[in-house]
């Protein structure tokens, strides 16, 4: 069935994906089903202590056995390539080196010590055995409150202490430092020391690369399972000092990111090195102990925050001081700064917040480094502010709704600049809550609540709202002072002799379905049908530059740059249609709509004029027909939600089940519902796992106790709930095309969400969970600590 | 390095050998000696469910099978759900329709889940569904288009029955 775009038909239909065919028949390709010709297989030998000396290490039994290829270890790969170093412009900001093996000391349990090559992955792994490595242990820094101590053992030497980064932000009257005395006119001031503990991606694809070289061109083609190919071949090039223009990275199917493919790993650059070294391809595929081991992590925090309302339930004063288990290294290109930095960043919220002041602290540990995680320190933010409004409500004995409608930012107040500097040019807060709680149905929420409280069962609604800026262009970046330039995004379109439609891209899809948002477009603005433009991106070869897909900004961006790509097509496809015809373009441009001339002469007519040149086209008229078009939105946008969920605990088990969970969010005009709800629906799925189950666990010793999906629980069908959608459109008033980005949201507000509804449900016990994951084994505790007393 | 053994069994209905080191797991010889990629790995322990196929008509996970233990099967992977001609089988149109797919990588374990779902139970309510597909995570959708796709998929291949 053709799908035709009769102008604007279908941006905002639900579009059945194009790339679902090929995922459906087996027929995707990951990077570990690129398997070239003489493809050899790596595996890494990996640290078993959180910090350790290397004393010693003998290859020698490895190199023996039959079928290894290379063993190679730090000093080794020192001379292949340079280390990783993610530079920051931030004042206090202290760089330092993340090796692509370890030379001289390790610094976290799972951090790679050497690397064999061998015939096959089985062999591979047969030779880590016969490695013997000596290593003289050092006091595992794990804790983060003593890693920050004055006089702690430092996991980098040539840095001070452990604390990487500082930063304070004030607004307004707030004084430094909590309790510090609150604020004159406050009814309520609530405290609370907030924790939100380590988390793990679990993309279901691990990390994989395979690379190639081409000793006779000089070309190093990387296949790696990344969000970022631009950012990989820029860093690849520097590490391997190539020109850039001779290494190609590819991404083409990648199996889920959600923020932890989109840094540069050292993985990428040894297998680069190894198969440079080796002329031969080679594969490395992590396995999932390793993908839970050394893949970034996310979240890990403890915030002391602080919140003065006035009688009525206005906010006064917020403060908070932020605390963050960064680990060893600093992710390149984003840097250890983005977690705690997007915490205070972000904490006011959706509310008009006039007194502010926060600190944030990034403390290195033996631990796997923070990195980005789908929602970057919003879903903290959320958490701990959600949860002083609601202890506050419950203070003043207030309903939390009304509590939230009174300190939204008004409508009047757009563009609104937060205390911190953000930009919302625009959010519908107070409309999005009554969206989600008459999807809900609060008031019967609340007397079904009430009838279950009087027969024993602890159920407790929940309620947050947030706002998040997406779609960052240049003038807000991902990471402040950051070591490359992103910002931008661009976009090629090509209409093919044929009169078929080739769309590029820099941004990269791991599941978004970029291939069916960013056709849509396309058809849209050429009025083409759908099946006549194929989006293509994830290859450096022929993309245009971008940094990829994160901080939901594949579709501003990418969105953004089809429309320029497309309309400056467009403006000469129509050029050359009139003159085809022998009339002037003015005439025949309707406004609105295609051109009188455009309409009677094929896209095929049209390009085939285009490559025929000058006799076909008007005089001074350049052949070809053909767009590169670049969109910085500078600031980017806002996206606003208000989540409800309604929770049950097992008075028994205390274990909590989720009964309801509504979403109503904003994300603009949207391009395409079903991969609207479908992003806000896994989003959610994930903040509640990060809410209720997931967590990865670390002794004091830097050991990691959850390093198998056994350990490490991630929701199943079971655990998770029918989640409903509601959309409040309200186009961006700052993006191209009015599109705002989606791809974080859901797991921003869930888990404040899940954590409210849980200290509603407790409300009668006066228990306030204040540490996520809220596991029946917290919960027991937090609820015998409270008989106890 | 022991001694290669040679495989042979029936995948999709097509007869195909290749001789294996005993220790082989089913899922590298599809993906790596026959060159069967639809078939992913997740975990390599069993609880992901990624790599699931059916083995004599029943789901298995080709991670923690090996390859010799398959000798003389019939195995079925997600590139024989469709027709001949590339038309998607219910089950496949079905989470199409349903957005029961993002990134795609858990997406052929959870069809031949689902597929072995729907054979032992032709009728199966959203509480079974989702106790049937527990055992394959996949961490894009949330659950909810799968299980709106299955149910679709079952009803529409009890009619056509």
């Amino acid at each position: 069935m053709a799908v035709r775009s009769k102008s604007g038909a279908l941006v905002g239909a639900a579009i059945k994906r194009v790339e679902d065919r090929r995922f459906l028949m087996g027929q995707g390709t990951y990077a570990d089903d690129w398997q070239p010709a003489g493809l050899l297989y790596a595996a890494f030998l990996r640290s078993p202590y959180a910090h350790a000396r290397i004393a010693a290490i003998d290859l020698s039994r490895a190199i023996a056995l039959d079928g290894v290829i290379a063993v190679v270890t730090g000093q080794q790969m020192g001379e292949l390539a340079k280390p990783l170093r993610a530079t920051s412009t931030m004042r206090t900001y202290v760089a330092t080196e993340q090796p692509i093996l370890a030379r001289d000391k390790v610094r976290f349990v799972g951090e790679a010590v050497a690397a064999v090559v061998a015939a096959s992955r089985y062999i591979a792994e047969d030779a880590l055995d016969r490695i013997a490595v000596e290593y003289d242990t050092l006091a595992a820094v794990s804790d983060v409150e003593a890693a920050a101590a004055h006089g702690a053992e430092r996991v980098h030497e040539e840095a001070a202490s452990n604390v990487m980064v500082a930063r304070e932000f004030k607004h307004g009257a707030a004084s430094a430092g909590l309790g510090a005395g609150a604020h004159p006119e406050a009814a309520v001031t609530v405290r609370e020391r907030f924790r939100f503990h380590r988390h793990a991606a679990v993309s279901i694809e691990p990390r994989c690369c395979v690379a190639r070289y081409n000793a006779g061109s000089g070309e190093l083609t990387l296949r790696s399972s990344t969000q970022c190919p631009g950012v990989v071949r820029t860093a690849l090039a520097a590490s391997l000092a190539m020109p850039e223009h001779l290494v190609r990275v590819v991404s083409s199917d990648v199996g889920g990111g959600f923020g932890a493919k989109s840094s540069v790993y050292p993985e990428e650059v040894a297998v680069s090195a190894l198969a440079k070294m080796l002329g031969r391809p080679v594969n490395w595929t992590s396995d999932r102990r390793e993908d839970l081991l050394a893949t970034s992590q996310g979240w890990d925090e403890i915030i002391d925050a602080e919140l003065s309302v006035s009688a009525e339930g206005r906010i006064l004063e917020l403060k908070a001081d932020v605390l963050a288990d960064v680990g060893a290294y600093a992710v390149y290109p984003w840097t250890l700064t983005i977690e705690p930095i997007q915490t205070v960043s972000f904490l006011t919220g959706p509310y008009d917040v006039p007194n502010y002041w926060a600190r944030a602290r990034a403390v290195a540990t033996c631990k796997p480094a923070v990195g980005p995680y789908r929602g970057v320190g919003r879903p903290i933010s959320t958490f701990v502010m959600e949860g002083l409004l609601d202890r506050a409500a419950r203070r003043l004995k207030r309903d939390p709704v009304e509590l939230r409608m009174l300190n939204y930012v008004r409508a009047d107040q757009f563009p609104y600049k937060t205390p911190t500097g953000i930009v919302w040019d625009r959010a519908p807060f107070a409309e999005l809550l009554d969206k989600a709680l008459a999807r809900l149905g609060y008031e019967q929420a609340r007397a079904e609540q009430a009838r279950a409280r009087r027969e024993g069962r602890l159920v407790g609604v929940g309620l947050a709202s947030f706002c998040e800026l997406t779609g960052i262009g240049s003038g807000t970046p991902a990471a402040p002072g950051m070591p490359i330039p992103a910002g931008t995004e661009a976009a090629t379109i090509r209409v093919d002799p044929s009169g078929t439609v080739t769309a590029i891209f820099g941004v990269a899809s791991h599941g978004q379905g970029l291939e069916t948002a960013l056709a849509q477009v396309v058809a849209d603005e050429l009025e083409v049908s759908l099946e006549d433009v194929r989006v293509m991106y994830g290859d450096t070869a022929f993309a245009p530059y971008g940094t990829g897909s994160y901080a939901s900004r594949g579709a501003v961006m990418g969105g953004g740059a089809a429309i320029l790509a497309a309309r400056a097509l467009r403006e000469k496809a129509d050029r050359i249609a009139a003159h085809l015809l022998e009339t002037a373009p003015a005439v025949a441009n309707e406004p609105g709509g295609k051109s009188g001339a455009a309409r009677r002469v094929s896209m095929r007519d049209i390009a085939q004029a285009a490559y025929a040149g000058r006799k076909k086209l008007p005089a001074e008229m350049e052949p070809g027909l053909e767009a590169t078009r670049f969109y910085d939105p500078f600031y980017g946008t806002a996206t606003a939600a208000a989540h409800a969920a309604v929770v049950e605990v097992d008075a028994q088990t205390f274990a909590v089940r989720v009964l309801r969970y509504v979403a109503a969010e904003d994300c603009g005009r949207i391009i395409n519902p079903l991969i609207v709800e479908g992003q806000v629906v896994g989003g959610v799925a994930q903040g509640i796992g990060g809410a209720l189950l997931e967590e990865m666990v670390y002794d004091e010793f830097g050991q990691p106790a959850t390093a198998s999906l056994m350990d490490y629980m991630l929701p199943t069908a079971s655990e998770i709930p029918r989640i409903e959608v509601e959309h409040v459109e309200q186009p961006s008033p700052t993006s191209l095309g009015g599109f705002r980005g989606v791809g974080e949201s859901g797991t921003i507000g869930a888990p404040a969400a899940i954590a409210n509804a849980v200290a509603d449900a407790l409300a009668p016990l006066g228990v306030e969970p204040n540490e996520l994951p809220i596991t029946p084994a917290r919960l027991f505790q937090l609820c015998a600590n409270k008989r106890g007393r | 390095m022991e001694a290669r053994r040679t495989v042979r069994l029936k995948v999709n209905g097509v007869a195909r050998q290749a001789a294996v080191e005993p220790r082989r797991l089913l899922a590298d010889f599809l993906r790596q000696d026959l060159g069967l990629t639809g078939t992913h790995i997740g975990c390599e322990h069993g609880i992901c469910g990624a790599c699931t196929v059916l083995l004599n008509g029943e789901a298995v996970r080709s991670c923690l099978m090996l390859a010799v233990q398959a000798d003389g099967a019939e195995v079925a992977t997600v590139e024989g759900l469709a027709a001949p001609d590339g038309t998607l089988n219910p089950l496949q149109q079905a989470f199409r329709e349903h957005h029961a797919l993002q990134c795609g990588f858990c997406t052929p374990g959870m069809l031949m889940a689902a597929y072995d779902l729907i054979r032992v139970n032709p009728t199966p309510t959203e509480d079974e569904i989702r106790a049937g597909l527990s055992a394959v995570l996949c961490r894009c959708t949330g659950y909810q288009g799968i299980v709106d796709a299955v149910k679709a998929a079952a009803a529409q291949m009890r009619q056509s029955r």
